[in-house]
C-alpha cells in the first residue's frame, strides 16, 4: 500500500500526544497481567528443572509426587506430542525435555497441586536419574571439532562438512573485491570482540492459566507477544486442533522479543488435561533468567581499511553467534545488518551459529544487529582516532543513501541516515565540552522492520463511536496509535475510538508483535478498514440523496455531496449515518486482511558522553541523545519512549548485563541482584530527536521504531568509554572489574 | 527472464553462481523455478526466504509481480523481536 499521493497532508490526530488508553488502569493497578487471572477450582503448577548443563535422562520417578496429598497431576515430556516440524519439536522438548537436558534450568517435569506450597513440595519428590555429559557454554569452544555435541544432526546444508556438529548455520553476504579495497587503504584495523548473552529483562515474568477439557477444548490466558503463535505452539505440542484452543492475551509487562515463544502454556494445558481443572503457572525470576530466552552471545572479528581522508575502502566481518541449545538464524540478521550504514565498494560478512548448553535464544529487539554493529562501529571509531578524523564527518562521508548498493544485497531507496547524521552534527550535544576522564561516543544503527499477516475489524457503533479490533498485544502503545489512525481517517475525535485486542477465536490470524511491525502493518490495515467503512457510508448516503455513489465524498467526518450534479444536500456526520444504519442496510463495518510489505528500513544515530572512574572502573553515563528516522511519528510520546527504552536497555547491555556461567555450566547470576539492569538513578534524561522521513510503503508514511533504538547504544557507549579510559574496549559488558583491568593493564 | 542474486552461502548450492536467471513473473514462480533449476536451494526455500524487489523487502508475498527490469535479491527470512 503506497504512501498517500498528497502534496501536504494536514494531520489532525496523528502526530498529537493524546492520552494513552491504558494509563489509568496501569497506574491504579487495575490492569490485568498474566498472573492476575484466576478461575474457580484452579490448581497451581510448578516445574522441575535440570541442575545440570548437559545430561542424559536415565529415568524419572514421579510416584512419590503423585502420592502427595493435594497433587492432582504430574507430567513429563512423554505427555507431550512429538511434532514432525522441527520448529514445533524444539518448542516441545524445550517445554519438557525428553531424552536429554540441554542446559541448566531445562524443564524436566511439572506438577499441578491445590496450593503453591504443595506444588513446590511435590517437585522435590520427583526422582530424576541423570547421566551427566560434558558441556560447552562458550561459542568459540563449541565450534571446535572436539567440542561436546549439544544436539546431533542439526546443521543446515550451507554448513561445510568437517565442522563440529554444534555449527548449525553459515551465511555470507557482500560484494566487491576485498583485496583490492584493502590495498587502497592507508590504515587497516583488525579487532576481535566478544559480547555476553543478555536477557530482555521484562519486569513481568511469564504467566498463564490454562484449561483443557476431556472434550479436547481448551482456553489459555497468558502474557505473550502473540496469542496466535501460542495457539499454534500449544496445538502442535498437545496434538490438538487450533480451532479447539482459544488464547487470550493479557496486559503485558514488557516483551522486547522475549515473549515471542512459549515455555509454560503447553505444560499448563497438559497438566489441566490430566487434572481436569484449570492450572496456573507463574515463573519466578530465577526461572525467567534460566529458562526463557536470552539473546545470543557472540565472538566477532572485524577488519576495516580507510584512507587518510576517511573513506572506507574495504570491510570484512566474521560473526560467531550462539543462540543456546537449538539452531537459530539470528546470525543471518546480524550479518546482514553489520555494515548496512555504509556505502562500500568491497564488503563481506560471514556468519556462523553454534549450539551451546545455554537456554534457547529468543529474539531481543533487532535480533543479531546490536552485537555486529557494535563491533563494526568500534573499529570505525578506532580508525577515526588513529587517523585524527571527526567520527561524524567520517560517517557522513561513507553513509549509505538512496542508490547505495547495501552490504546485504538490495539497492537502498529513500533512507534517512544522512539526515539523521546531520541532525546529530547540528545538535549542541556534539560540541559540548568534556572534562577529565570523560569521552564521547557515536554510533549508527540500522534495522530492517517488516510488516506481516494482519487482520483488523472496525465497527461503526450506533451512537457514532468506533470500535477497532486488532490481534496484536499492545507492547508499545499500539492501542493508542491504532485508534489515532482510525480517528484520522474517519474524521472523528480520538476519544470516540476504542481499540481492543482480540482473542484467537474472535479475529483472523495475526503474526506476533515483533519486527517493529504493529504500528506499520496494523495501522495500514486499520486505515484500509476505515476506508472500507467510509465507502459503505457514502454508498448509503448516495441512496438517501438519490445521487451516484461517486458524487459523495468523505470530508471532516461527514459525507458531503460533490460534483456538478450532486445537489446541495447538507453534510451527514458519521454519528447521523450510524444512527440510521438499521434503516439503510444494517450495521456498518470495515475490515481488512493483509500480509503487509513495504515496512521500510530505519536508521538511528546515538551520541553518548561517559565518565570513567580510574580507581574503580565504574562508568557513569553523563549525557545521551538519540536521533532516529521514525517515518511519520503517530504518537510522539510513544516514539520517544521507544527511543529512550532502547537506549536504556543498550546501556545495561554495554555496561553490566551478562549471563555468567561457572565451570560446571550452571548460570551463576539468575536474579536481579546479580544480573544488573540499569535503574533510574544510573541514568541521565535520554534526549530524543525524531526525524520524520515518510516511508513510501505506508499511507501516512509510518515506519517501525521499536527495534532500531537498541542497535547503536553498545558501540556508542563502548566508543565513549574507550575514549574516556584511553584504551579500546573489545568485550561486553564493560563492567567495572573488566574496565579496571583494561585500564591498569 | 528474471535475474536473481543469491546470498553468498547459497552459491555453493547453485553451481557457484551469484546471479541466477529464471523464467518467472512473480515471487512464487521465481521460488519454484529456483528450486527446480538448483535443487540444492530447495531446503532453504522451504524453510523460508525474503525477496528484495527494487529495495523493498517482501517476506511471503507469492503473487508480487516481478519483471526483467526489477532488481531481485534473495534474502534470508526476516525475523524480529
Amino acid at each position: 500500500m503506497a504512501f498517500d499521493a498528497q502534496a501536504e497532508r494536514n494531520f489532525k490526530v496523528v502526530g498529537t500526544r493524546v492520552a494513552r488508553p491504558d494509563g489509568i488502569d496501569k497506574v491504579t493497578g487495575k490492569a490485568a497481567y498474566g498472573a492476575d487471572i484466576s478461575a474457580p477450582g484452579m490448581l497451581h503448577g510448578r516445574i522441575l528443572r535440570s541442575p545440570h548443563a548437559h545430561a542424559r535422562i536415565v529415568s524419572i520417578d514421579t510416584s512419590a509426587a503423585e502420592a502427595l496429598a493435594g497433587v492432582k497431576a504430574v507430567v513429563t515430556g512423554a505427555d507431550l506430542a512429538q511434532p514432525e516440524d522441527e520448529g514445533f519439536a524444539d518448542v516441545a522438548i524445550n517445554c519438557l525435555a525428553r531424552d536429554k537436558v540441554l542446559y541448566d534450568g531445562h524443564a524436566v517435569a511439572a506438577v499441578a497441586a491445590t496450593s503453591k506450597s504443595i506444588a513446590k513440595q511435590a517437585i522435590r519428590l520427583i526422582k530424576v536419574d541423570y547421566a551427566v555429559l560434558p558441556h560447552v557454554t562458550d561459542v568459540d569452544a563449541a565450534m571446535k571439532p572436539d567440542a561436546p555435541v549439544v544436539q546431533e544432526g542439526r546443521a543446515l546444508e550451507t554448513v561445510p562438512a568437517g565442522m563440529s556438529q554444534n555449527v548449525t548455520t553459515h551465511c555470507q553476504f557482500g560484494h566487491g573485491d576485498l583485496d583490492a579495497g584493502f590495498a587502497k587503504a592507508d590504515k587497516i584495523i583488525e579487532r576481535s570482540f566478544k559480547t555476553a548473552a543478555t536477557h530482555q529483562g521484562y519486569i513481568e515474568p511469564q504467566a498463564c492459566m490454562a484449561s483443557l477439557g476431556s472434550d479436547g477444548r481448551g482456553e489459555v490466558w497468558c502474557c505473550t507477544q502473540g496469542q496466535y503463535m501460542v495457539r499454534a505452539n500449544c496445538a502442535a505440542v498437545l496434538g490438538v486442533e487450533e480451532s479447539q484452543l482459544r488464547i487470550t492475551s493479557s496486559e503485558i509487562g514488557g516483551g522486547f522479543g522475549g515473549k515471542t515463544s512459549t515455555f509454560i502454556e503447553p505444560v499448563a494445558l497438559a497438566l489441566s488435561r490430566k487434572a481436569g481443572k484449570p492450572v496456573k503457572i507463574v515463573m519466578t525470576r530465577d526461572e525467567v533468567l534460566k529458562a526463557t530466552g536470552p539473546t545470543i552471545s557472540s565472538s566477532m572479528d572485524i577488519k576495516i581499511g580507510m584512507t587518510k581522508d576517511g573513506r572506507i575502502t574495504a570491510a570484512r566481518g566474521e560473526l560467531r553467534y550462539s543462540g543456546g541449545a537449538y539452531p537459530n538464524a539470528t546470525v543471518d540478521m546480524g550479518a546482514q545488518a553489520a555494515f548496512a550504514a555504509y556505502d562500500l565498494e568491497a564488503v563481506e560478512t560471514v556468519g556462523w551459529n553454534a549450539m551451546t548448553n545455554r537456554p534457547k535464544e529468543i529474539p531481543y529487539r533487532a535480533p543479531g544487529a546490536p552485537t555486529s554493529i557494535y563491533a563494526v562501529e568500534s573499529v570505525v571509531d578506532e580508525l577515526c582516532q588513529e587517523l585524527g578524523l571527526d567520527p561524524l564527518d567520517v560517517r557522513l562521508l561513507n553513509a549509505a543513501r538512496k542508490g547505495t548498493l547495501s552490504s546485504y544485497g538490495p539497492t537502498f531507496n529513500d533512507i534517512g541516515l544522512v539526515a539523521t547524521l546531520e541532525a546529530a552534527k547540528a545538535h549542541p550535544h556534539y560540541t559540548a565540552p568534556l572534562g577529565p576522564n570523560q569521552g564521547r561516543g557515536l554510533s549508527c544503527g540500522f534495522w530492517f522492520n517488516f510488516g506481516g499477516n494482519t487482520c483488523v475489524s472496525l465497527n461503526i457503533n450506533d451512537d457514532g463511536t468506533v470500535g477497532v479490533v486488532e490481534g496484536n498485544p499492545d507492547i508499545g502503545g499500539s492501542r493508542a496509535s491504532i485508534s489515532m489512525m482510525a480517528a484520522e481517517e474517519l474524521g472523528v475525535p480520538y476519544d470516540k475510538v476504542r481499540t481492543v485486542i482480540a482473542d484467537t477465536s474472535s479475529l483472523g490470524f495475526n503474526d506476533i508483535t515483533d519486527g517493529s511491525r504493529v504500528t506499520f502493518a496494523v495501522g495500514l490495515a486499520t486505515i484500509e478498514a476505515a476506508r472500507a467503512a467510509i465507502k459503505e457510508m457514502c454508498r448509503r448516503i448516495a441512496k438517501i440523496w438519490d445521487i451516484d455513489e461517486d458524487a459523495v465524498i468523505w470530508e471532516d467526518g461527514c459525507a458531503k455531496p460533490a460534483g456538478p450534479n450532486a445537489g446541495t444536500h447538507p453534510p451527514m456526520s458519521l454519528a447521523e449515518i450510524a444512527a440510521i444504519a438499521g434503516n439503510t442496510g444494517g450495521p456498518i463495518a470495515g475490515h481488512h486482511e493483509v500480509n503487509a510489505d513495504g515496512a521500510g528500513v530505519s536508521f538511528g544515530v546515538h551520541l553518548c558522553d561517559t565518565e570513567v572512574d580510574p580507581e574503580t572502573g565504574a562508568t557513569k553515563i553523563l549525557r545521551y541523545t538519540v536521533f532516529q528516522d521514525a517515518g511519520k511519528a503517530v504518537h510522539p510520546d510513544y516514539v520517544e519512549g521507544q527511543m529512550q527504552g532502547g537506549a536504556v536497555q543498550g546501556i545495561g547491555w554495554a555496561l553490566n548485563e551478562e549471563y555468567i556461567y561457572g565451570e560446571d555450566g550452571r548460570l551463576q547470576n539468575a536474579g536481579f541482584l546479580d544480573y544488573r539492569v540499569p535503574v533510574a538513578s544510573d541514568l541521565p534524561d535520554i534526549e530524543t530527536v525524531i526525524l520524520e522521513i515518510p516511508n513510501p510503503g505506508h499511507p501516512y508514511g509510518v515506519r517501525g521504531v521499536g527495534e532500531t533504538p537498541i542497535v547503536p547504544p553498545l558501540a556508542a557507549i563502548a566508543n565513549a568509554v574507550s575514549r574516556a579510559a584511553g584504551v579500546r574496549m573489545t568485550e561486553l559488558p564493560m563492567s567495572p572489574p573488566r574496565l579496571l583491568k583494561a585500564m591498569t593493564g | 527472464m528474471v535475474r536473481v542474486k543469491l546470498w553468498g552461502s547459497l552459491r555453493a548450492l547453485a553451481d557457484g553462481e551469484e546471479w541466477v536467471e529464471v523464467e518467472a513473473s512473480n515471487f512464487k514462480e521465481l521460488l519454484d523455478a529456483l528450486a527446480e533449476k538448483h535443487p540444492g536451494l530447495a531446503p532453504q526455500i522451504k524453510r523460508g526466504v525474503s525477496l528484495a524487489l527494487d529495495g523493498v523487502i517482501y517476506r511471503e508475498a507469492w503473487f508480487t509481480k516481478i519483471g526483467p527490469e526489477n532488481e531481485v535479491i534473495l534474502m534470508p527470512y526476516m525475523v524480529g523481536g
